[in-house]
């Protein structure tokens, strides 16, 4: 009867609601799936002509069907044949050897200075934060010349110190500023409750905020690295054939004949260097998200 | 070990990025400092000395060299000879876009000249910088409140995000070269017929374009890390509390998210400041799309005395923007610990 | 407190450096001539490096065998540059500036030449350091020369050709007007008429002072003072300011590089094409070429007979700071001999300087076009030879990149360019 209808009403409101809930759900995991394609077409769109041309004869470089045509493996061939003096794949590995040396020296040397300015009071702070970032302001084709005077001069042309060195300065400043902005909303009180609990400071700080800083960090070694990755202008000049990276190598790409573009050699090399680095980036986050996410649970 | 440490502690708006103080403690503060400061001194040396070899001796020996004049030719030998001390001559050149006369003495640099595309260098400069900049927070903001959210395919999304950035420059600008062709894929998908690197709007926006998709991937992952560090029950909190979506946005995401988000934009303007390939491959500077590193390289090749002015002249135009983007915008990025490290005394 | 005070170091740098100035030289500015330089070692033999850009046909790399083979106690190694003029430059002068003493032998592209030897860089080729020129066709000497010195040997040439379709028009074409005249023909078949290469890049110069030398005018008089404000210069230029302006070269062109314009011919879409000879293997060969049999070739059409290509090509310098010298001088007159030469153009499609060379049947017959490259290096004009020519090819660019769009005159665009010329000239 009448406490029936009024349950069964309430129930039914209560289901509109849920309904309404569960609507509003699906609605804003739909549109989170509609963004999430547009980022992909957005990012992937221009990538994906770079891959179909890498695949392209030469001869028919200039082709515009959307989808492969005239399909072959030729240019990675191309890029990787030594006969001509190209030295694709010794780049590869010298980028490779360049960009994690990099990053880790920035990153150790970048998470010490960042500790400083984020957790320890002392003179001339300022100075320091102005200085570092003051390192970002000269316009970067301005310095080729006189660290190829200075080099020259200490005898270090060509070697990998003298392209090590160079991109350490230029994603120090970057690795500082974002490690320092992390790390100053850290919990700092957990290292001191770390250090109640019997740690030395550097134990809490590695055991207790290094885990928590993870996805800051991970961020800011991908930042590093892929700059070093990408750095050519200090590399075509102080680098020689046998420690070239891979911007270089590709700069030296040439057709058979003079004047030609070699651009689906070119394009075949962007895949190389490309598809290899999302894939370990990938792979990596989801180790260190899975470690830290171990972390918490337990 | 995480269950002891409870909730993390909640930090409102207003307490922003403070970082945990232990107040004065009388007699023992000056030498506690002290010993900070010798640790901060061992902490901080490496950073300073590696900037210190390839930025500080580049920019030092730049300003040397631009108080000189450049080399100049010798009617009797017909061979370059040194041109001797310039004063501010270099200086007073580019900021007057003069340059120098058959008869001795200077003119107004006429078309053609290095000289004469200073200022138009400088705002093509700053109007790439704004735009891009602009534009790549937004889009970058969006990808990373996307990413940030979880549903199937998130892996996908965000190795998708790095594939702009993880291609080289030398790549990414042939690759918009050919796109943006003439009888390229961009005018063929949308059957227009764009003459895009040969006239003035057009190259400006394969630019913007080009440069925009290369480097929103460098927000949205710095912006994807400030999100991943606030602690999902504070949303939790908020939700109960009855907030808005844009309510929660506002006064939960963006305060958090702003020290990090502060240093991206600080970042990258300071490097669209000093664009340079994307640019110069597209287009070779024509169509007013000469940035200023691009007159610095060209100048680079015609004198390097003058080149040596115009980059510290780039140097200090930088600068500036820099400070008044600290000191306007409140980039709290370095002025918290600034002056929370002086500010005690 | 909110000034942020923490910009202050980096103005700090600033006022110590201008301390510094008071006891510092210019550190690495300008050069002076090196005349002691340019006279030791002229005896030193020993091993050398030869440095040239990227080596796309693989020639450079036998003949080094084969005269390594030969001279056991003096081996050229071979430093390859990228396969970018603008990078090759800039790491030449780089390595000059550092005084390098590996940079033995190197490969200048021809515009470089007075540049470079009005530093002092470059050994001069006179008295025991010379080299033989006889056979040479006269515009790479003149090219390689910087006031009526050689400086460089010219190694390999390069010329503009007509490329025409064979089966639109019956007979190339002699002249411009000739050639404007038949694009009706172009018309008629819905394609483009005529095109070079017109974006604001090197390429352009060579096309524009192709115009103004073609049509009797030139860039820079025998004073190496500009010569640009006469009516055979705006005569040069208005021929291709008219032909964007009536449609007979398309407007895409002002977007064309080397390759774009070479796609658009083998696409079928032009009629005429001015490029430089490597087209012709290409447009003959790859699969996605729409004239491969009927690709006519001829000399560039200028006012009332062939007209004056720009010269393109590479020469080698001896670097004054080469410790090996008459090694050097022996590679240098190795490179220039017949043989190796011939190699050159069977090889790696490259242009030879020796003259009779464009007469041998075998090289005719895997290259038809040296007969027609012949006419268009003798007749070839060097772009301008002048140490400052960085400025110049910038005021010839912007000034007649302006110009063909329409927005300014032939004239204006001249007088522009003189004037920045002279600017240029005037520094300091």
């Amino acid at each position: 009867m009448t406490t029936t209808t009024a349950s069964t009403e309430l129930r039914a409101r209560q289901d509109k609601g849920r309904k309404a809930a569960q609507n509003r759900e699906k609605w804003a995991q739909a549109r989170t799936y509609i963004s999430a394609v547009v980022i992909l077409i957005w990012c992937l769109a221009p990538a994906y002509w770079m891959v179909v041309t890498a695949f392209r004869e030469v001869g028919f470089t200039y082709d515009t069907s959307l989808l492969p045509t005239h399909v072959t493996l030729d240019n990675f061939a191309t890029a990787f044949d030594t006969s001509f003096g190209n030295r694709f794949g010794q780049a590869l590995i010298n980028s490779v050897f360049i960009g994690v040396t990099v990053t880790a020296i920035s990153l150790l040397i970048g998470v010490f200075a960042a500790y400083a300015l984020a957790r320890l009071n002392f003179r001339f702070k300022f100075l320091v934060l102005g200085f570092i970032l003051g390192a970002s302001m000269f316009p970067g084709v301005a310095l080729i010349t006189p660290l190829f005077q200075l080099f020259t001069n200490i005898g270090w042309m060509g070697t990998y110190q003298a392209l090590i060195i160079p991109n350490i300065s230029f994603v120090l400043p970057l690795t500082v500023y974002t490690l320092t902005s992390f790390f100053r909303e850290m919990p700092w009180e957990l290292e001191e409750s770390a250090r109640v609990d019997g740690c030395t400071q550097g134990q809490a700080f590695r055991k207790v905020i290094m885990p928590l800083a993870a996805p800051a960090i991970f961020t800011t070694a991908i930042l590093a690295f892929i700059s070093s990755w990408n750095e050519f202008l200090i590399a075509s000049q102080l680098s020689n054939d046998a420690t070239q990276p891979v911007t270089v190598a590709i700069a030296s790409f040439a057709g058979a004949q003079p004047n030609q573009i070699p651009y689906t050699a070119i394009m075949a090399a962007g895949t190389i260097v490309t598809i290899p680095l999302v894939i370990l980036v990938l792979v990596f986050q989801r180790k260190i998200v899975a470690g830290l996410t171990a972390g918490a649970v337990k | 070990m995480a269950t002891e440490l409870g909730p993390t502690p909640v930090k409102g708006p207003a307490s922003g990025g403070t970082p945990v103080h232990h107040g004065p403690k009388g007699v023992g503060e000056d030498n506690k400092i002290l010993s900070q400061g010798k640790w901060a001194t061992w902490l901080l040396a490496p950073t300073i000395i590696a900037l210190g070899i390839v930025i500080v001796y580049p920019i030092i020996s730049a300003i040397v060299m631009s108080f000189q004049k450049d080399a100049g030719l010798d009617p009797a030998t017909g061979l370059f000879t040194a041109g001797g001390p310039a004063g501010i001559q270099n200086y007073v050149n580019w900021l007057g876009q003069q340059c120098a006369a058959p008869g001795g003495g200077t003119v107004a640099c006429p078309p053609g000249t290095l000289g004469g595309q200073f200022w138009s260098a400088t705002g093509t400069t700053f109007l790439f910088t704004v735009i891009t900049v602009t534009f790549e927070t937004i889009l970058g903001f969006w990808m990373a409140m996307i990413m940030a959210r979880t549903f199937k395919g998130r892996g996908l999304v965000r190795a998708a995000v790095l594939v702009p950035w993880a291609i080289p420059t030398a790549v990414t600008a042939q690759l918009w070269l050919f796109i943006f062709a003439f009888e390229g894929i961009a005018n063929k998908l949308f059957n227009a017929s764009i003459l895009w690197t040969g006239s003035e709007w057009p190259a400006k926006w394969a630019v913007i374009i080009a440069d925009t998709w290369k480097t929103t991937p460098f927000m949205a992952l710095l912006i994807l890390a400030g999100l991943q560090m606030i602690p999902a029950d504070v949303y939790e909190a908020a939700k109960v509390d009855g907030a808005t979506a844009w309510q929660r946005f506002r006064l939960i995401t963006l305060p958090l998210v702003k020290p990090a988000l502060m240093v991206a934009i600080l970042f990258r303007t300071l490097d669209a400041l000093r664009m340079f390939d994307l640019p110069y491959i597209l287009t070779g500077g024509a169509n007013n799309t000469t940035t200023l590193s691009i007159l610095v390289i060209n100048q680079i090749r015609q004198g390097f005395n003058s080149a040596a002015a115009l980059s510290t002249i780039t140097f200090i135009i930088i600068f500036l923007v820099a400070f008044i983007f600290v000191r306007f915008l409140g980039a709290n990025v370095v002025e918290q610990s600034g002056a929370t490290g002086k500010g005690k005394k | 407190m909110k000034t942020p005070r923490f910009l202050l170091p980096a103005a700090t740098a600033g006022v110590l450096a201008l301390t510094l100035t008071a006891c510092g030289g210019g550190g690495g500015g300008g050069t002076t001539g090196g005349g002691s330089d340019a006279e030791a070692n002229l005896e030193g033999r020993g091993p050398i490096t030869y440095v040239q850009g990227k080596d796309n046909s693989n020639v450079v790399r036998p003949l080094l065998d084969k005269w390594n083979a030969a001279h056991p106690d003096e081996q050229v190694t071979f430093k390859e540059q990228t396969d970018q003029a603008d990078q090759q430059h800039d790491d030449l002068v780089q390595n000059f500036q550092a005084k390098n003493e590996n940079y033995d032998v190197v490969s200048v592209d021809v515009v470089w030449t007075a540049e470079f030897a009005a530093r002092g860089w470059l050994q001069p080729l006179e008295g025991n350091m010379a080299i033989e020129t006889d056979g040479m066709l006269e515009p790479t000497i003149e090219a390689g020369s910087y006031q009526d010195k050689l400086y460089t040997a010219p190694v390999s040439s390069d010329g503009g050709i007509l490329y025409y379709r064979k089966d639109l028009v019956p007979e190339a074409p002699k002249t411009w007007d000739e050639m404007m005249g038949m694009c009706s023909i172009a018309k008629e078949n819905n394609i483009g008429c005529y095109a070079g290469q017109f974006k604001q890049y090197e390429g352009l110069t060579v096309n524009a002072s192709e115009a103004i030398n073609s049509a009797g005018g030139s860039v820079l008089g025998d004073d190496g003072k500009p010569n640009l404000t006469t009516p055979e210069a705006e005569e040069g230029l208005n021929n291709l300011v008219d032909a964007f302006k009536n449609g007979n070269i398309p407007a895409e062109a002002i977007t064309y590089q080397e390759e774009e314009s070479r796609r658009a011919f083998q696409e079928g879409k032009l009629l005429f094409l001015r490029n430089w000879p490597y087209v012709y293997n290409l447009a003959t060969t790859e699969g996605s070429s729409q004239v491969k049999d009927v690709l006519g070739m001829a000399a560039l059409p200028g006012k009332d007979g062939p007209g004056a290509s720009s010269l393109g090509g590479h020469n080698a310098a001896i670097s004054v700071y080469s410790k090996n010298k008459a090694t050097a001088l022996d590679f240098v007159k190795f490179l220039i001999e017949e043989e190796q030469q011939k190699f050159f153009a069977t090889q790696g499609s490259l242009a030879p300087v020796l003259g009779d060379l464009y007469e041998d049947q075998e090289l005719v017959a895997k290259l038809p076009y040296l007969p027609v490259l012949k006419t268009s290096i003798e007749n070839a004009v060097p772009r301008p030879v002048t140490p400052f020519y960085p400025a110049v090819t910038q005021a010839i660019q912007e000034n007649s990149y302006a110009a063909l769009k329409g927005e300014k005159s032939a004239e204006q665009a001249l007088a522009d360019m003189q004037k920045s010329i002279e600017s240029a000239g005037a520094g300091s």
